[in-house]
């Protein structure tokens, strides 16, 4: 089954509470399927910037198998309404 | 890697002359005289040192798509401990040689370890820091230039498929590029560039005792 963007969101909301996933395929611009995505989840909460990816990652780890590029931004609720407030 | 790698007629052509056979793998997969992998230079060291004819003539053939440095490693151990090579040293020193290329032929995650904890900072990504042949990757050289960071070793994954591999499963990160601080795995090109846009980089830098050169620009700007 090959990857898709509503996969990725089904799975990080399943997985680690994402409140809201924004997936871009970004495949036109890289060589093969590629994506970006944006996570907002109250679980990363405290946690550095590499756990956060490190959590997405462990996630997607079927997924990433296939998926030749992967972009990702991983914020809190908090930090994403000061992102959409600016 | 096994010797399915080699087909019937290579592997005549390796019991034959088995180093003018290392020697066609290495010229044939870097198209140039130094593999600048990790293990194909220390196996091209080792090479020099115990053949005193290391411009053989050979028949160019078909470079081997599967033919990974490990292999040639594998290989290039198997041959000198058969002895099926010509020499110009004693056997004292030959010993030595070979010592050093068992060292050097260690598990591709035990070098990786070596390698990380080697400098500072250490970057694996795909192609060179003066031709980087990704977009990521080379987002990463652009922003430790921007910081003045510009002694750090750069490894190629392009270069050897066992370190391209390796590094994913050494540090358990899917993607290249990957960015090493003191040793330790920091991130790839997402977290770097967060890193530098909120500033983060800048004391990360400083707890190596490196200076970010933004900090000179801002002391000039006031």
């Amino acid at each position: 089954m090959s990857v898709t963007p509503d996969l990725i969101r089904e799975k990080l909301s399943a997985e680690i509470g994402a409140i809201h996933v924004d997936v871009a395929d970004t495949t036109p611009n890289r060589c093969a399927a590629s994506f970006k995505v944006l996570v907002v989840s109250p679980q990363f909460e405290g946690k550095p910037l590499l756990q956060r990816h490190r959590m997405v990652n462990n996630c997607l780890a079927e997924e990433l198998k296939e998926i030749h590029a992967f972009e990702q931004k991983t914020l809190t609720p908090e930090q994403w309404e000061k992102q959409k407030a600016q | 890697m096994t010797d399915g790698v080699f087909n019937q007629s290579e592997r005549r052509r390796q019991k034959r002359d088995p180093i003018a056979f290392i020697l066609e793998c290495l010229y044939s997969r870097g198209r140039s005289l130094r593999p600048v992998s990790y293990f194909g230079e220390a196996l091209w060291r080792l090479l020099r040192e115990v053949s005193n004819v290391f411009e053989t003539s050979f028949n160019l053939y078909q470079t081997l798509q599967t033919c990974t440095m490990n292999s040639i490693m594998r290989t290039a151990a198997r041959c000198l401990r058969s002895g099926a090579y010509r020499t110009a040293q004693n056997n004292g020193e030959l010993l030595s040689v070979w010592a050093r290329l068992m060292c050097s032929s260690s598990a591709v995650l035990k070098t990786l370890e070596e390698m990380v904890k080697k400098d500072k900072v250490v970057v694996f990504m795909k192609g060179t820091p003066a031709q980087p042949m990704c977009g990521f990757s080379k987002a990463v050289v652009q922003i430790l230039r921007m910081h003045g960071v510009d002694s750090y070793a750069a490894y190629n994954v392009l270069d050897d498929q066992d370190v391209r591999q390796g590094i994913k499963t050494f540090s358990n990160w899917p993607t290249i590029p990957q960015v090493f601080i003191n040793g330790e795995f920091f991130g790839g090109c997402d977290i770097l560039l967060q890193m530098h846009q909120s500033g983060d980089l800048v004391e990360e830098l400083q707890k190596l005792g490196i200076r970010s050169a933004l900090l000179d620009q801002e002391k000039e700007s006031k």
